[in-house]
Formats: C-alpha cells, structure tokens, sequence
C-alpha cells in the first residue's frame, strides 16, 4: 500500500530511509524515524486493535506514553514482546507487529459480540457476572475470562536479550527535554552542577517540536537543538534520550529504563537492548509535562478520534495526515494549533468550539487563514464502525444542557481537545500532595515532600514565557544550593502567540431518545453510565469507584481519564473535584519490561558460585556436584555406570573399612581473638568454654534467645587468646552476624574481635582406620599416635614443606582428621593426601556417603537441627551447662520445652529391613486411622546404612526415647508409601563412640 | 531503596545493609533471675511504632558494624544515626 496520508518535505523522520515492516502479515513501508503508529497513519491504517471489553475496533487516540489503544504484540528473532505501545515503538527493517485482544481477525472479531451484550458488562460485572455456580468458575468462567483478556501473549522461551542494570548519582536529575527540562538542566549544568536529562522520546525538545514559537530569535526547534548540542558537549552533563523515569522512591531514588536496542533490527555488539539507572539525585526538577484532555461524547472511541495535540505531532514530526477531512472539536485554544497546521497543508479543516464567543491572537489567525469555525457547537456522537465517517454535531446552549440543530456531517478524523492535565505521576510518587487548580481544572503538586520541584506544565504552567523564567530560576536556584556557584545565563526573549481561557465543559449531553456510549476510559471501557451506576450502587471513594468499575487500572493507569472521571463523579455528587480528591499514583509510570527489571541476574549469574580450591581435581575425578547454598560440593565421584546409590554405598563402605577423603573447605570459619574470647564463647555456646586447654577442640551446641538451636561445630584453642570456630556450612554467614551482635551491642565490654576465615583455609577430612596409618605417612615428623595427638587434639605440623592445622575431630563417626592449610595450597595438599593414601586405599567421598556415615552415627545436621528443635529433641542435653548463663538458656525452661513427651531424636528401620523410608515420612501408630491421623513425629534424614546393609533413618518422634523398640509405621502420604517400621536408637553404629578414640 | 548514613562509612544504599529490628530492646542481664513474662517480653514482645523508631542496621556488605538508626517507619525519613555504643539522648 502506498503512504497516501504522507505529507511531501514536512517533519522530521529521515525520508532518504525506507523501511519496511508488517503489521498482522501485511507488509508496509514507512521512513527512518517512523513509530508504527506514524507509519500506520501514513498508509492510512487506523484500525489496530480490540478493546479490552466490549472488543469494539480500536484505533490510535495520542502520540506517546500516554496511547491507550494501539496496544501491539512484537516479534522480533523469534521473540515475543507483549504491551507494546504503538506510538512509542519506532519501526525498523522486518519489524513484525500483530493486535491483540482480537479473534480471529482484528477486522473480524467474535468478542466484539460483547458489544452487543453489554447488559452483561456493566460496571464491576467481574464480581457480579462470575460468581455462581461455583463450579462454573474453573471450566467456563475463567478458562473464557483468559482467551478474552489481556494485552498480548509472552513469550515462554528464554530471552537471549542482554538487560544491564547501572548505578548513577548526580546533583539534579530533570525527568523530560520540553522547554522546561532543557533550560532548567542548561542554567544547573551552566552553574557546574553534575545533571542527568531524561528524555522519553528519541527527540528532544518536547513541545517545542510542534510549537509556533520563537525564543532568542530561534524557532523552538533551533534553540532546543542549540541547547540539547552544549549539554552533551559539557563534562558535567548525561543527555539520555529513549529513556523513562518511570518510578520516584524514597531517599531521592529514581529508577529509568533505557530503550537501547529496542528500535534496532538486533541489538547491537556490546550493548544490552535495555539499561535500567538507578539514580540517586540529591535534587530532581519533575518536568514531565502534560498531557491533552479528552472531550466526552457519544461513541467517542471510535477509531479516527484522537488527541488534537497527537493531530498535529504527526504532523509536524513525523509528516502524517491523521485525516484528510477533519472536525476539531475544542474547548480551548489548542485545537486551533491542529486546525491552523492543517490549513497550511492545504487541508480544510473545521473547528467546533463549546465557547460562545472567545477572542485570542491565535483564533483571529485561523479566522484570517479562513478557517471554518462554529463556536457553541458540539459533536454529539461519531458515526461510524471501524472508522469515523461522519459526526452528528449541535449547537449547544448556554447553560450547556440543551442540544439544537442536529445536523450530520461528512469528516474522516476528529481531534479533540479538553485542555491539559498536568503529569503529576512522579511527584505524587515521591509522597507529594496536590492540589486542584480551579484555572486549569486540574491537579498540580502541592508542597514538596523529597528534595524535588516539579516546573513547566507539569505544574501547571501552560505558557511558554512562564514556563521557560520558572525553568531557568529553578535550575539555577537548586545549582547553588548544591554548587555554590553563582553563573547565571541570561533569560532569552520568549515570542509567543497569546491565548485565553478555557471552556470548563467536558461532556455532551446526550440527546433525546439517543443511548450512545460516552467513554471515559478508553482501555478498560469504562462509560459515563458505569460510573453513573457505581454511584447508584453507593459507592463513593474514589478509590473503590476506581476498583469497581476499573477506571483508570488499565496499562496506561488512566493517563488520559482519570480527570474526566473524577469531574463526573464531583458533577453527579455535586462536590467540587478537590473533595473528591484522586486516585495514588505509584509505579511505573509507564510498563517496564520484566528484562530489565531482573537485568544479569539470570541463570547462573542469579547468585554467585562458590568452588574450593580443589575444584578442578574434583572434576577431574568424575565428581558429580550438589549446590550446597552457594557452593558447589562434591556429591559423588562417579566410577563407570555407576548410580548415586551405588557410589555412594562403596565411598561410604570404604571410610569404614579403610580410609577416605572429603573436601570440608565448605565448612564456616570464624577466627575468635581477645582476652576475653573464652568468656565470650562460654556465653555463646551451651556448654563450658573457660577450662578448654590451648590445643584441645571442643564441639559447641549454640542457641537462639528463644531457645531453639542455631548452629553446631568445633571450636578449637590455638593459643591462650586465639580460637578457631567452625560452622555448619549453611549458617557460616548468620553466626558470623550472631557473634558481632553480641560484641558490639550487648557485650561491647568484652575484649574480642571476630573475623570470617572460610576462605583462607582449604579443609580435607581424612576418616577411617587407616587415617592415622597415612597421617604418619604424611606428617612424619610430628607424633600423630592416640597419645601425641588425641580424640579432640590439635596440632600444627608440616605437609611437605607447607605449615599444616590437624584437628582430631570426626563428623563420620571413624577416627578421623581434618587437615588444613592455607588456600592457595588446598589443591597441593588434596593430592599428596591421595597419592599417599594409595597404599591404603583411600577413595574420595562426596556429600551423600558424608551423609550416611553421620547418619547411622546418629550424629546431627541441619535437618535435625532445622530452627524448630532444642537442645533435648536432638539428643544434645548432655552439652547444656546446668551452671552458668548463656544465649537462650532462659528459653529453656519454658513449659513447652520442658514437657516430659517432648519429641526427641530416634533411629528408624524397617522391618523388612529392604525398604527405604522417604524423608518427610510420618510417624503414626495406625495407619489405618481415621483423619488426620496423628502423627508423632517425622522422619528427618535416610540412608542405606553400610554398616549393617539395610535402611535407616533418623526421626525426631514425641516422647522418643520410650519409644525405642516399639512397632510403627512410616506413612508418606506424597509417596504413596506406608512402611512398618521399628524404633531404635539414633546411635545405629558405635553407639559407645569406640572409633573415634581408637 | 533507602539511603542509610553509617557513621563508620558514609552514606550507602540500603542492600549493603541487614535490618536488626528494635534498637531499644536490652537483653536482660546474664545469671540474673527473672520472670517468664520478662523474658518472653524480652524475646518476642515487639513495638510497631508509626512514626519514629530507633533500629538496629547491620552494615553487612561495609563495615560489618551494626548500627543504630533513627527513622520514621510511614514516612521512611531518616534523622539521625549512631554508632553501636553511641549514647543516645
Ligand atoms: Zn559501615
């Protein structure tokens, strides 16, 4: 299709750039610089779209952020992107669009016959239509609600798109490049302050695009562009066009999306298609704006009926006749910049203007191009499907009530224009009140309640001399207080034509016998008579008016209704709008892509990997991983075919029989220094600290104040000052913060300071009855036998050349060691241990053998201690000091923990002794009981117990201790499974803890 | 995102910190006798204040000094901030 509505050598787009692009399968060519929107018009394409409701034919109704109809899906390298505004997206080379809320076709659509049953859709018919029967819900209700609804269809694949996220602090952030914005950043960055300048569109210069003004002997478009070159010129100064200050939070933080590749085929090579800034600006000028009003009246969202503003953007910016035949219909001065633009393109345009008999420089200039104007004349209603072809129009009286001389004429557009509202968004969002200006009849910013200003029509000055001294005062005012610095530029002259006052009538009266629908909301379609209704149904705070009948919830939250609805509530209440106040306004100004809000952190960069230094080797070594919080530890080391529960059954087998190695480097370490480290620990751990001899390690139970067990591990006396804690691994970060709360808030008395040592020491645990046979082998010039270094002994020794810590410690119930040295050497030490421990038939072991050893051990970890057990139910009372005070020893005495059937831990086998018991099995005496079955406890931890080749388990069971030797049963309700089961000891193996000392 | 003033590093945004709950709570102290009430007082019995509020950050991701800070819990407004130890009028 040729672009038949596109004006030859006006606007801005880059005519020596065709491109081409499709919109539902059909190709069309439009310009560089083109939205689809622009693009569309100039084929002469109005009909995109279906509303949300009623599916009734949508078209386009403004120009920018504030588009509530021509809402696309885009297709882009096989990727979806819903919500997309087709007045914002500029088109590029095999750009695909398509319309939503349509079926099948956007000129053919079923939903539309809900047009037709609107009785079915009035005002909060979401609570009323769908409610009975119940069980219509799931298979009529909503499954017909979601093919009906919504804005486009996402994606399901991965984004391969790049998002970045950046951090940015400035002196003053201005949110939009109008006349405001740009004199304002001009005076601040000209008087040194450091200014970022945010501009929504890819042009700069916001109304001065489409103005007839001239300031400093400059076409507004001459002096934005002087201006907008000096900023990016200067050091002190980010000029950021295509980019959104779309939410104001608290302490001056603003958040903006940056559109970088949105409008390109691909995105470029090392860019992201979208940057959100965080910026943190000591002081913000909001210079955002304001946007048209539209006039209400019958069937006024017909396609073909927009914003007179809009009218003339296409016009001037982009070159496009929104019409070639067009009615204005004004209540101001505005619709006769449209009007006037039109004329000079040799289209004939004709004015309706509510106003008796107004007078202004701009209305004598269109009288003189010979105009066509009716003043108290109304459009009553646009006729026409898919498209305005013809408006019944009427003069109205002068009380505005009454229509006469309805007559019907031809038109293929028609521009409305109700004057301005001011976008208060981020102001509000920043927790300022507004006020309702009686002149404008609309809401400005009240006091400011963060370091911020809102200047220019944003504030609701609409003439440009005004908002250019206010803009200029501002910005060198908020500079001084930042800089200091005195340099003030001097104000430009401001030429602009004068107009005068605006007409406070909004709304058609619908003629006699007449019931067309008079929209107010234009996504959600919401008519005068739904808010009509909600008024008779006793609704009455704005706020659930807003609810009730959504106004103003669509995506583009009510940009261009919210005001129109509050005037017809104030109007039906007979209350002024300031009583009826308006609707919070919170963010995003405008939709933000999902992308950009999650920016890298995707996949494996959502969280950071940690790897101990022997890593490699494990990898090496066919070790299958396990994220232990954000580690990677060592599950398994696969040999051949073998499964994860054969691997691990020989790994654990052969620490029992042999010897085995496993890379504890995971484990928190937390240096504790001072002369009063000792009293410290003894008030942090349960049991007694003071007596502990340097060399000799100690295992700590500590506690919560309320009781309950926080974490466990051996702290080990290096010399008389100095100890070394270790931690369970996923509670290394919050013990290191229990133990600084303690010192520096409660205790600050005590001499000691604590530091994280998880990363300076790589740790192997060396377990079973060969372990001191390699030690020797090892260390052999340091005594390792049961004298030289006994259960719980400590010594520093030398591997090789390199300074080593030996702990006598044992997680695996085995004799067995931890060896640690200095990171760096962790890999050295993994593989001498190896190499020596040949001849002993030492085999690596991973997690899951670590966790049967200590299992069938009846030893405790963190699914035992898993933040709702005591002391008590995990068998560690012999550990709690009678004597002295400590964290949490109070919580110990309360009645629930002190009950004589409290839970307690046990072993549990089967009785077939072949099925293994899931984890999270109950506990139940008859499992044939009625429900809820009683449980008495749960099954914490399982494995195949090696020792004796057959299940095990740990549960935490009430009253646990006389119920060893009793048969139960292990239900698991999620597996399907109910297992008799007998309760044993939690000490499966070695229950006299021979081994360890041996 | 708040913008917290730790009196050990400057200003910092708020993810560098972690948020301790009331700065005004003090544990009872260590071997003194007292009631159950006292303590479940002590342990879980916490104030939600409108308005002004003296809580405890913990500058986790600087310093790692816990500190206290002064806020208004509506309107997130900061006034002062101390140091752990610091005396508060
Ligand atoms: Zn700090």
């Amino acid at each position: 299709m040729s672009q038949s509505f596109r004006l030859d050598n006006v606007g801005m787009v880059n005519r020596n750039k065709k491109i081409s692009f499709t919109f539902n399968g059909k190709k069309y060519f439009g310009y560089e610089g083109d939205t689809i929107a622009s693009a569309l018009i100039a084929n002469g394409v109005h009909l995109v779209g279906r509303s949300f409701k009623y599916h009734r034919p949508r078209g386009f109704f403004g120009v920018g952020v504030d588009e509530p109809y021509a809402i696309l899906q885009l297709e882009r390298n096989n990727e979806r992107d819903p919500n997309i505004r087709a007045t914002e997206q500029e088109i590029f080379e095999g750009l695909e669009v398509k319309s939503v809320n349509c079926w099948p076709s956007v000129n053919f659509d079923i939903g539309a016959i809900n047009n037709f049953l609107k009785m079915f859709f009035p005002a909060g018919f979401y609570y009323k239509t769908f409610m009975w029967p119940p069980s219509f819900w799931y298979k009529i209700y909503e499954p017909f609600i979601r093919m009906a609804a919504g804005f486009g269809e996402a994606s399901i694949k991965h984004d391969k798109e790049r998002y970045e996220h950046k951090y940015e602090y400035c002196d003053l952030l201005i949110t939009g490049s109008g006349p405001s914005g740009l004199a304002s950043a001009y005076a601040a960055a000209k008087n040194g302050a450091r200014v970022i300048l945010a501009e929504d569109k890819p042009r700069y210069g916001g109304s001065l695009l489409t103005s007839d003004v001239n300031i400093g002997n400059q076409t507004g478009v001459e002096w934005s562009e002087k201006i907008i070159t000096e900023l990016k010129s200067m050091s002190n100064v980010i000029v950021k066009n295509r980019s959104q200050v779309f939410g104001y939070y608290d302490h001056n933080m603003l958040v903006m999306s940056e559109r970088i590749g949105d409008h390109l085929p691909k995105t470029q090579k090392y860019l992201p298609k979208q940057r959100l800034w965080y910026i943190r600006a000591k002081e913000v000028l909001i210079s955002s704006g304001s946007i048209e009003r539209p006039l209400v009246f019958g069937n006024n969202d017909t396609p073909g009926v927009m914003l007179s503003s809009a009218a003339k953007e296409y016009m001037k910016v982009y070159g496009v006749l929104v019409g070639k035949k067009p009615l204005i219909f004004t209540n101001n001065d505005s619709g006769y910049e449209t009007a006037i633009e039109f004329k000079k393109n040799g289209v004939n345009p004709l004015i309706l203007d509510t106003r008796k008999e107004p007078s202004s420089d701009i209305i004598s200039e269109a009288k003189n191009l010979g105009i066509e104007i009716k003043f108290s004349h109304v459009v009553v209603a646009a006729k026409g499907y898919k498209k305005v072809k013809s408006a019944d129009i009427a003069k109205i009286s002068d009380n505005k009530k009454d229509l006469s001389n309805i007559e019907n004429i031809e038109c293929d557009c028609i521009c409305v224009s109700g004057f301005w509202t001011p976008s208060i968004h981020l102001a509000s969002q920043s927790g300022n009140k507004s006020e309702f200006n009686e002149k404008i009849d609309a809401f400005i910013p009240k006091k400011s309640k963060q370091n911020e200003n809102t200047i220019g029509s944003a504030n609701g000055k609409f003439t440009l001399e005004e908002t250019i001294n206010e803009a200029f005062d501002k910005g060198y005012e908020v500079s001084n207080k930042i800089t200091e610095n005195n340099n003030k530029v001097s104000l430009p002259t401001v030429v602009e034509k004068k107009s005068t006052e605006h007409d406070k009538f909004w709304c058609v009266p619908l003629p006699k016998g007449k019931s067309y629908k008079r929209f107010l909301d234009f996504q959600n379609d919401v008519a005068v008579t739904d808010i009509e209704l909600a008024l008779r149904e006793g609704f009455r705070s704005i706020e659930h008016v807003k609810r009730y009948t959504t106004l103003g919830m669509a995506t583009d939250q009510g940009k261009t209704s919210n005001l129109n609805g509050l005037q017809l509530v104030s109007d039906i209440e007979n209350k002024v709008v300031p009583q009826v106040g308006h609707t919070t306004f919170r963010p995003p100004y405008t939709p933000v892509s999902i992308g950009a809000i999650v920016g890298r952190e995707v996949g494996k960069h959502s969280k950071p990997t940690r790897k101990s230094p022997m890593h490699q080797w494990h990898e090496k070594n066919n070790a299958v991983f396990v994220d232990a919080g954000v580690w990677l530890r060592p599950r398994y080391y696969k040999q051949g075919n073998e499964t994860l529960f054969e691997a691990s059954k020989r790994e654990a087998k052969n620490v029992r029989k042999n010897v085995g190695v496993c890379d504890v480097t995971t484990l928190g370490k937390i240096d504790v220094k001072g002369p009063d480290a000792a009293e410290f620990l003894n008030r942090v751990y349960t049991n007694a600290w003071l007596k502990l001899p340097v060399g000799k390690a100690r295992y700590g139970v500590m506690l919560r104040e309320d009781g309950i067990v926080m974490d466990d591990g051996t702290t080990t006396r290096i010399s008389e000052n100095h100890y070394h804690m270790t931690t369970t691994t996923a509670q290394a970060a919050n013990v290191l913060s229990h133990l600084e709360y303690y010192l520096q808030l409660v205790w600050p008395e005590l001499n000691v300071n604590v530091v994280s040592t998880t990363e300076q020491w790589a740790g192997a645990a060396i377990a079973g009855p060969n372990s001191r046979a390699l030690l020797m082998k090892l260390f052999p010039n340091t005594d390792v036998s049961n004298e030289g270094l006994p259960f719980m002994g400590y010594k520093e020794a030398d591997l090789f050349g390199i300074p080593t810590k030996i702990y006598r410690i044992s997680f695996s119930g085995e004799l067995a060691y931890e060896v640690n040295v200095e990171s760096d050497l962790g890999n050295f030490m993994w593989e001498k241990i190896i190499e020596v421990g040949k001849e002993f038939q030492i085999q690596p072991y991973g997690t899951e053998a670590l966790s049967t050893l200590r299992i069938e051990m009846g030893h405790v970890a963190g699914s035992e201690l898993d933040g709702r057990t005591i002391p008590h139910d995990a068998s560690l009372e012999g550990l709690v000091s009678k004597k002295k005070d400590f964290i949490g020893k109070r919580s110990l005495s309360r009645s629930a923990f002190t009950k004589p059937d409290r839970e307690k831990i046990v072993g549990v086998v089967p009785l077939d002794k072949t099925t293994s018991i899931p984890e999270g099995s109950y506990i139940v005496k008859d499992p044939n009981a009625k429900l809820p079955n009683p449980k008495l406890g749960h099954v914490s931890a399982s494995c195949w117990s090696v020792e004796y080749d057959n299940p095990f388990s740990l549960a935490i069971i009430k009253d646990g201790k006389k119920m060893i030797g009793q048969k139960l049963f292990a239900m698991s309700p999620l597996k399907n499974k109910t297992i008799p089961v007998e309760i044993v000891s939690s000490h499966y193996v070695d229950p006299e803890g021979k081994r360890v000392r041996a | 995102m708040l913008y917290i003033f730790c009196p050990h590093c400057g200003s910092r945004s708020q993810n560098e910190f972690a948020y301790g709950g009331d700065a005004t709570v003090k544990r009872p102290e260590l071997n003194k006798e007292i009631s159950d009430h006292e303590w479940d007082k002590f342990v879980y019995l916490r104030k939600s204040p409108r308005g002004k509020h003296l809580e405890l950050w913990h500058h986790i991701s600087g310093c790692r000094q816990w500190i206290k800070v002064e806020r208004d819990t509506s309107t997130h407004e900061i006034f002062k901030t101390y140091k752990a130890t610091e005396l508060i009028e």
